[in-house]
């Protein structure tokens, strides 16, 4: 009887499993026996070198490290500006208040538009040469012209400005997965609230957060993901590197395999990158269930 | 409710829609930017930066449409994301209310292996993944793409119901389970429902995912007649020089159907659970 | 939910009503990744067919990374077409001609006292050719047909010349000319970049070109070097025998410094694409530019009416010729497992015959690799086409640098335009990249 219901259990998980295991642990594997050679990615012989690739990754490859701290940089700049505009926004639009469907729908344009548009749309914006710089002339305008900036030329401005312009592209995401967990919170919850006299402010602290708690943690843990994984929008708007300060993980991993045919180095790079990933998800489960505990 | 609340609720309300109505002009901006580029002709693109060109040129939309199998890809594109879409939803909800309700051995191995998958970034992946489709001798087929794509968004769909099923009150689940429910029935009957807004999220993420994909596709394809609509936006994408306003025609066609998505789903979120399940 | 499943139902029935399997026996399929080519390619296909019965299909992948990614994944899994075109380095080149997917030419190309051989440029030959002795350990031979040549120099936009009150017939002749015309061009703005941004960005520009893509950067350097320490002390750096810290090398990096002082270059070269950088030349916005001979196409379709002409980079030293990137702009190879081999080497025969070649250039602008058809295309095309003597390409070396130190040196130059490095920086940085590799190769 009990292994009955064990296999019942099992027979849940068996279509994600024999999917997952076919197409993405195989290929998975593949990559992996891939990192340990020397490979250019055409030839039929390989060379293995063991785990040299991974040594020279760690050891020997600053820019690889410049890449991880500028998407690290772009990453804390999602997950504290964009995510945070994100759940303030799914607070507003979850109370009743007049246009919320017209905001609801505009709110998830940014991660609709293609990466081609939104890089030309904000390159015209914040640029001078072929743009308006629309920002710099408000700055001016408001009589604050000593902030203009070259926001897209200049060095030190550069990362923020595409960390910023990031965070606006992806917030959505953010805003629609925050709303549906608004959502599943029973409305019975804030009315038994609101007859025992308790004010919005504690209302949200005491039942809306611990509530929220997982869903926060779900939405941190993809703009990790999304945000160390970007590239196409960084392509959009500078173009390339930008001489190191625009260079992000998967740009070197696409920039190893295209111009030096690199592919077993290329593989390492991506499993490097994968394991930072898992480990910094699991700190941001680890100080989430944390927080839970502490409230 | 006195004077004084009044005038204190009547501020903070305008002070969100503001924060509100500012957000939404910055999200609004680039989306008639691309339509009214759509409009214009390659010399005006760069030149006219109104929103409302002064002639319209409507000829962008016939011939994008007109120009290369712009109608075969949209009908692909279509197969491919419902397809891959209706196989995530079922595939992973199953998945994920098993990892969160069922208690069966290695679950939790499972489920983390699972979420660790989802940190590999792919670029390495398309050979391997090339050469075991070449195996199975699932390249140049929908179906294989279909079922690659699938097994790519698995992951993160599994992730996010996962955490909402979690959330789950466990009342909802006895009360069917007295029913006489089966798993099968509980997870059909309650948990899907329950569930509806991040369902709504994993549909509408899983559908622009599909819809935009293009490298894979075409690494995959040999057949013309099986791309997808991307590839139709790479051709007004020239080596060298890009037809823009037939891009932005292109984009625009291209960014209805997921418009219309999203607004067909978020009719399942806003709807929220409070009055389909508890009331 | 059911209506997805209604949705999926007819997905199914769709799919499985279409499932098309050509006989693929007498028909030569193509792979390429020339957007701007594919209809004069099709037209061309046609007229084949008709004359020959044998069926031409011309498949298109782009962009060209992705369709160089497919290129890589159909080599794992042996699914190449007949004809195809590798985009990458000489060693890229090799490694296909390696793993035995390129068929060697050299007996078709001798045929009938080299006809077909000699039919094209030599230097364009040369980049699908590996020499005696070649550094890859490839059998000597010619392994490609180019289908176009392209060069790359400079332009200069002629009108403005006149408004700036120059000669619009002399381009610069000297390294110091040009940075003297810098100099005034940035005068003209009065005080540099624009700090005025009330629309004022209309402000004319100096200098532009696509230098967040590094190649371009590579090639730019890659003539000052030719013309600072000639060809043989270039090798000669790539071979590990003379040091990226040489007061000659220190000379090129130099050059970046030359422009970035006189004001000649665009604020944001680096950031920018070449795309942006065609669209600025076009419309009158920028004196010179740095650019393919595929820019006769572009700046045709962008502004028709742009009067400009092409000139080398002008010299910095008399020492050595000033030597410019040149070479085949696109090849074909022919795949040596294909069924097809005789009926792709015909077609590719007859695609680089003079009527052919003359009808691709004239449709797209490009330079044609048949040089018999030179006196049959426009004068800025002829143009470009002169420069050919002066041209050189990387992949007619017969060696290559790390593609490491390339990148090292590339982003040190960025660098240098940015003011983050000098020359002297950035030669110590490239040099120490560089023995780590030698060192590694050593091993």
């Amino acid at each position: 009887m009990k292994i009955r219901a064990i296999a019942e259990d099992y027979l849940f998980v068996l279509p994600a499993v024999t999917i997952f295991v076919i197409f993405y642990v195989i290929p998975f594997v593949w990559v992996f026996k891939l990192s340990l050679f020397n490979w250019d990615g055409i030839l039929p012989s390989k060379t293995f070198v063991a785990l040299a690739n991974f040594k020279e990754i760690i050891f020997h490859d600053p820019s690889w490290w410049q890449s991880m701290r500028n998407a690290g940089y772009i990453t804390l700049i999602a997950l504290t500006f964009q995510n945070a505009l994100a759940f303030l926004l799914a607070w507003a639009c979850d109370r009743q208040i007049r246009l919320k469907h017209f905001y609801r729908a505009v709110f998830f344009i940014p991660p609709i538009l293609s990466e081609i548009v939104v890089g030309m749309v904000w390159r015209f914006i914040v640029n001078d040469v072929d743009g308006a710089n629309m920002v710099n002339r408000a700055l001016v305008t408001m009589g604050m012209g000593q902030f203009a900036h070259s926001w897209l030329n200049d060095p030190k401005f550069v990362l923020t400005t595409v960390a910023i312009i990031h965070s606006w592209k992806g917030f959505g995401w953010g805003f629609l997965i925050f709303l549906a967990g608004l959502q599943t919170i029973p409305r019975e919850f804030y009315e038994a609230a609101r007859v025992d006299g308790v004010n919005a402010w504690q209302s949200f602290k005491n039942i809306t957060m611990p509530l929220m708690m997982p869903v926060i943690m779900l939405v941190a843990i993809l703009t990790v993901l999304g945000t160390m994984q970007a590239f196409a929008l960084i392509l959009g708007l500078v173009g390339g590197e930008f001489a190191g300060h625009t260079s992000v993980p998967v740009l070197r991993i696409l920039a190893v395999m295209r111009d030096s045919s690199r592919f077993g180095y290329a593989c390492a790079m991506g499993i490097n990158l994968g394991i930072i990933l898992v480990a910094v998800s699991f700190v941001i489960n680890m100080l989430a269930r944390r927080a839970r505990n502490w409230a | 409710m006195s004077i004084y609340h009044k005038a204190k609720k009547t501020t903070i309300n305008t002070l969100i829609h503001l924060f509100l109505l500012a957000v939404a002009i910055t999200c609004i901006y680039p989306l008639l930017w691309m339509v009214a580029s759509s409009f214009k002709t390659q010399e005006t693109i760069f030149s006219d930066i109104s929103i409302i060109p002064r002639h319209l040129h409507f000829e962008n939309y016939y011939l994008a449409v007109s120009n290369s199998d712009f109608g075969r890809y949209f009908l692909n594109s279509t197969i491919y994301t419902v397809s891959v879409v209706f196989g995530i939803v079922v595939v992973s909800s199953m998945a994920a209310y098993a990892f969160s309700r069922l208690r069966f051995p290695g679950r939790n191995i499972l489920f983390i292996i699972f979420i660790a998958a989802m940190m590999i970034p792919m670029p390495g992946g398309f050979v391997p993944l090339y050469v075991l489709l070449n195996k199975l001798h699932l390249r140049d087929t929908a179906f294989g793409y279909i079922l690659a794509m699938i097994s790519m968004g698995l992951a993160t769909s599994i992730f996010i119901l996962k955490t909402f099923f979690d959330k789950m009150p466990k009342e909802l689940e006895d009360a069917a389970r007295i029913d006489g429910c089966s798993k099968l029935g509980i997870w059909w009957h309650v948990a899907i429902p329950f569930a509806k807004p991040a369902l709504a999220v994993v549909v509408v993420f899983n559908a622009l995912n599909v819809w935009n994909e293009y490298v894979l596709a075409l690494i995959i394809f040999d057949s013309k007649n099986l791309m997808p609509l991307q590839r139709a936006l790479m051709m007004f994408r020239g080596e060298f020089l890009t037809n823009y306003p037939l891009l932005m025609a292109g984009l625009t066609i291209t960014a209805l159907p997921i418009i219309i998505v999203y607004i067909f789903m978020q009719k399942y979120i806003v709807k929220g659970v409070a009055s389909s399940v508890l009331g | 939910m059911k209506f997805l499943g209604t949705l999926f139902t007819v997905c199914l029935i769709l799919i499985s009503g279409c499932s098309p399997k050509i006989d693929s026996s007498k028909v030569v399929t193509v792979w390429h990744w020339m957007t701007d080519r594919e209809p004069a390619f099709k037209e061309l296909a046609k007229r084949y067919e008709a004359k020959t019965g044998i069926k031409v299909n011309f498949e298109l992948y782009a962009p060209s990374d992705a369709y160089s990614q497919k290129v890589r994944s159909a080599v794992q899994g042996a699914n190449l077409p007949d004809i195809f075109g590798i985009l990458g380095e000489k060693r890229d080149f090799s490694s296909f001609v390696k793993a035995g997917f390129v068929l060697d030419l050299t007996p078709y190309m001798l045929e009938n006292n080299a006809k077909w051989k000699n039919s094209f440029f030599v230097k364009a030959l040369a980049v699908n050719e590996f020499t005696d002795g070649n550094s890859y350990g490839v059998k000597t031979g010619i392994y490609g047909v180019p289908v176009d040549i392209m060069t790359i120099q400079m332009v200069y936009n002629k009108s403005l010349f006149k408004q700036l009150g120059l000669n619009p017939n002399h381009p610069p002749q000297t390294f110091d000319e040009l940075l003297e015309i810098g100099r005034k061009i940035s005068a003209t703005n009065r005080g540099g970049p624009a700090k005025d941004y009330g629309g004022k960005a209309a402000n004319l520009q100096g200098f532009v070109s696509g230098w967040s893509e590094l190649w371009m950067i590579d090639c730019f350097a890659s003539n000052y070097a030719f013309n600072i320490m000639g060809k043989d002390k270039i090798i000669a750096t790539i071979k590990g025998q003379v040091p990226y810290t040489d007061p000659d090398w220190i000379k090129v990096l130099s050059i970046f410094r030359q422009m970035r002082e006189s004001g000649i270059l665009i604020e944001g070269l680096v950031t920018m694409i070449n795309k942006t950088a065609e669209q600025l030349f076009a419309n009158g916005k920028a004196v010179f530019a740095f650019n393919g001979s595929w820019c006769v196409n572009v700046y045709q379709r962008m502004n028709p009416e742009l009067d400009y002409a092409a000139f080398l980079p002008p010299k910095t030293s008399d020492s050595y010729p000033m030597s410019i990137w040149g070479g085949a702009g696109s090849s074909f190879v022919v795949n040596a497992r294909s069924k097809n081999k005789q009926e792709a080497v015909n077609f590719l025969k007859w695609l680089t015959e003079l009527n052919q070649q003359a009808y691709l250039s004239r449709v797209t602008n490009n330079l044609p690799a048949n040089r018999e058809c030179l006196d049959k295309v426009p004068p800025i095309l002829a143009q470009f086409s002169r420069a050919m003597d002066n041209a050189t390409h990387p992949n007619a070396w017969g060696v290559s640098e790390f593609p490491i130190v390339i990148e090292a040196f590339d982003k040190g130059v960025q660098a240098i335009i940015l003011r983050e490095k000098t020359p002297e920086q950035v030669a110590f940085e490239v040099q120490k990249v560089k023995e780590r590799e030698l060192f590694k190769k050593r091993q």
